[in-house]
């Protein structure tokens, strides 16, 4: 499990960092004015837009949670087989659960 | 036994100090993009919908395009960090692994520059009436 949680982590910082050219054309699309922004957002809405997203926010949502749990490894903590195991699960377990929660709220509260 | 170099030795020189640099650096950005990518994303959560006006009008607020400025830095910088390694890892034909390390550094630069002069647009320019 451990060999393809850390795989995992390398896989989401690729996709995180193929959205960094994402978020810069959002930031200019609306720094250039209403239409530009429109023609933006239209293609983030779009089902290719937001398969991309609900894979970007669960690439966040990983990478974050594994991230934290790296850096408590970096202190020396969480070593132990036990401890491993528990965290990696949470990790698997949170950011699916964050996932769909997210986008469940936001097909709730009509924002897509 | 001492892997440092006699000319070291005599010279009375030590490691260059930056061994752990980028170790370093990557658990930096990591942990200033803990806070700062919650903000952001919470903060675009909580606004009460997508339009023009309503976007334009959050990051056009001083604080949150610091926020966002020092954002877009950060990730650059982690990603930057973060895919190096990737490439040092797995590309090992000299040639193509420092033109793929140029090339990315480049493309970040060029990205979070594009992206931050874009806020910096929104945040000094004429606000829209």
């Amino acid at each position: 499990m451990g060999n393809t949680l850390s795989i995992l982590h390398r896989f989401t910082g690729i996709a995180l960092a193929l959205g960094l050219p994402a978020l810069a054309c959002f930031v200019m699309a609306l720094a250039n004015g209403a239409d530009s922004y429109q023609q933006a957002q239209r293609l983030f809405v779009s089902p290719f837009g937001i398969l991309c997203l609900i894979a970007w926010s669960f690439a966040f949502f990983y990478h974050l949670l594994n991230g934290i749990r790296h850096l408590f490894w970096d202190i020396g903590l969480g070593f132990e087989r036990r401890a491993r195991t528990l965290s990696g699960w949470t990790v698997v377990g949170g950011s699916l659960a964050l996932t769909l929660g997210l986008w469940t709220w936001l097909w709730l509260s009509d924002r897509l | 036994m001492s892997l440092r170099s006699p000319l070291r030795r005599v010279l009375g020189l030590g490691s260059a100090k930056d061994g752990v640099g980028h170790w370093w650096a990557e658990r930096v950005t990591s942990v200033a993009l803990v806070p700062l990518t919650l903000w952001f994303g919470i903060a675009l959560l909580a606004l009460p919908a997508y339009d023009y006006d309503t976007v334009r009008a959050f990051l056009a607020a001083p604080m949150h395009g610091l926020l966002a400025v020092l954002l877009v830095a950060v990730m650059a910088s982690h990603s930057d960090l973060g895919t190096r390694v990737i490439v040092e890892d797995y590309v090992h034909a000299p040639l193509l692994k420092v033109s793929l390390l140029l090339l990315l550094r480049f493309a970040y630069v060029l990205i979070a520059g594009a992206a931050i002069f874009a806020i910096l647009r929104i945040v000094f320019g004429p606000s829209p009436a």
